[in-house]
């Protein structure tokens, strides 16, 4: 029999604290649908799209009901946009783009990502005209992520990339300003950017995966805090033995589930991505792990230090759980989408420049932050290189998605609603770095060695 | 295969009946039950078979939740891989 005791920690996990299953993603290579005619290609990818996940969304509602637990999102990863556009000389590759959001309406799923392009070490093909056509990509679609790697470890960063996506994430929120500028929440910005990424707006499927996977994002920051919650005393050897063990049980979710689903479906199992992903629902914020752990408020000093406990705790609780681990891994610092984050940022304990330091040890970077609508181009550039740099130094993946909030100023918010949330407008350094910016080239790829 | 079903709420004449009733119609067989009362709330937990079950257990979990509702309790019903997978190596 099992035990009784399991079987109400399991329920009370689900009913009360949050636990889910935050996204099972499918990666679909579009490699097979390349061709210079651009109405051709767009046929391809709709039909390969359509059929492969045709049944992705009721496999998981399926699932849903079987094992008890809820499954967020439905989503789907595509190979880089910008490879599949380079056969179609001088066209605008927003046709992909809406190619790609009436094939996400037709299977159901919440989010479509790959309007991608990889330009760490320069642009090819159709990097440029992808990039050019992202404002427009976002602003005609619902569905649809947008990310570009512009650094990487073994490449360096580069600055041409980053002078332009500065001005890029700008016009995609001016575009979309009647809509509280949504289209900037969903662009990303990467630095190491992994290939098998179940989670938006960064999924894509790298080059390297196989032609279709399932990738699981596990979720369950209310889980931690609750367990931190009714233990009492522990030192931080054992805060972080509690949280590992809660990790631990969290992720074995992901793997039972990402196991089913690639059975019913016929799909292999590609990687079960560690991460705790908040909600703005209360109960369910990294920030109050944060605040649990002894710390007023989320931004306070100190908080570095427990993120990163946090952080390593959750990979060495999840590693052990799950056969294959990859994406993103670990936890996430989405400010418009944390409960605790919004509370923070909006009392002044948290800012940039200390979501900064916390991305140098914690899972992607500074993510769904809302910054005033009149932040210069050059000024956005430079967040992405600090961002970039930090990434390229410290080998892990980090990421900027930043919201231009139009017309308002610090202290106003944004309200996205759904997953994505909402919060206050926060203060951005305006000392300029227009010449640093302006200069481009390459910042060449970092020593390996005489790691100080 | 096994399911586990969760009954929690206020304890009243014939739960149990009401549930296992349920489960027969469904030819769902009830294998162990535990149950506890505390201070009125009834918490009862069914380890039941459901090899042979007559519909698809999808349906029969949204069934049992049906019947909760209906009875002012809270009624789950979940497949044992959930529970082994998160509580067993």
């Amino acid at each position: 029999m099992i035990d009784t005791r399991d079987i109400l920690e399991t329920i009370t996990m689900i009913q009360d604290e949050n636990l889910d299953i935050r996204t099972v993603t499918m990666g679909i290579s579009l490699l097979d649908c390349i061709d210079s005619n651009i109405d051709v290609a767009c046929d391809k990818v709709y039909n390969k799209i359509v059929k492969t996940a045709k049944d992705l969304v009721p496999v998981c509602e399926q699932i849903e009901k079987e094992l008890g637990i809820p499954i967020i999102n439905k989503r789907i990863s595509v190979t880089p946009i910008a490879i599949i556009a380079s056969a179609c000389k001088d066209e605008n590759p927003v046709k992909f783009a809406i190619t790609l959001e009436k094939a996400a309406r037709e299977v159901g799923v919440n989010f479509i990502g790959g309007y991608s392009a990889l330009v760490q070490k320069g642009f090819a093909g159709a990097d440029r005209r992808l990039i050019e056509s992202i404002p427009e990509a976002l602003s005609v679609t619902d569905h649809v992520c947008s990310s570009v790697n512009i650094g990487s470890t073994k490449a360096g960063i580069n600055m041409d990339a980053v002078a332009t996506m500065g001005h890029i994430v700008k016009k995609t929120a001016e575009i979309t300003a009647d809509r509280d500028c949504i289209g900037a929440a969903k662009l990303v910005v990467f630095c190491n950017a992994p290939e098998d990424n179940p989670f938006m707006a960064g999924a894509f499927l790298g080059v390297g995966e196989p032609d279709v996977v399932i990738n699981v994002g596990v979720s369950g920051p209310g889980v931690v805090r609750a367990a931190l919650a009714k233990s009492s005393g522990l030192d931080l050897t054992g805060v972080a033995e509690l949280i590992k063990r809660t990790a631990f049980k969290i992720t074995r979710m992901g793997q039972l589930v990402a196991r089913e689903a690639s059975k019913r479906l016929g799909v292999p199992f590609g990687i079960v991505d560690l991460s705790l992903a908040p909600t703005p629902a209360v109960g369910d914020s990294v920030a109050h792990i944060l605040e649990e752990i002894g710390l007023e408020k989320c931004g306070a000093c100190g908080t570095t230090a427990a993120l990163a406990m946090l952080n390593d705790a959750v990979k060495k609780g999840g590693v052990m759980a799950s056969s294959k681990v990859g994406g993103l891994s670990g936890a996430f610092i989405p400010v418009t989408e944390d409960a605790g984050m919004i509370d923070a940022a909006t009392c002044g304990a948290l800012t940039i420049e200390k979501l900064e330091a916390m991305t140098a040890v914690c899972s992607v970077g500074l993510d769904m932050i809302n910054i005033p609508g009149d932040t210069p181009p050059e000024v956005i550039s430079a967040i992405i290189a600090d961002e970039a740099a930090i990434g390229m130094i410290n080998s892990k993946t980090t990421a900027v998605r930043v919201i231009p909030a139009i017309g308002k100023k610090v202290g106003d918010e944004l309200s996205f609603g759904g997953l994505l949330g909402g919060g206050p407008v926060m203060k951005v350094n305006t000392y300029s770095p227009f010449k640093f910016i302006s200069r481009g080239g390459q910042i060449p790829a970092p020593i390996q060695s005489l790691k100080n | 295969m096994r399911a586990v079903i969760t009954v929690v709420g206020k304890d009243t004449v014939g739960i149990l009946a009401k549930v296992s009733t349920k489960c027969a119609s469904y030819n769902v067989n009830v294998n162990e039950v535990s149950q506890t009362v505390l201070q009125e709330m009834f918490c009862m937990i069914m380890v039941c078979d459901i090899s042979n079950i007559s519909i698809d257990f999808g349906t029969f979990s949204d069934e049992m939740a049906k019947l909760g509702e209906e009875q002012g309790l809270s009624i789950h019903a979940m497949h044992e891989d959930i529970f082994n997978s998160m509580h067993k190596i």
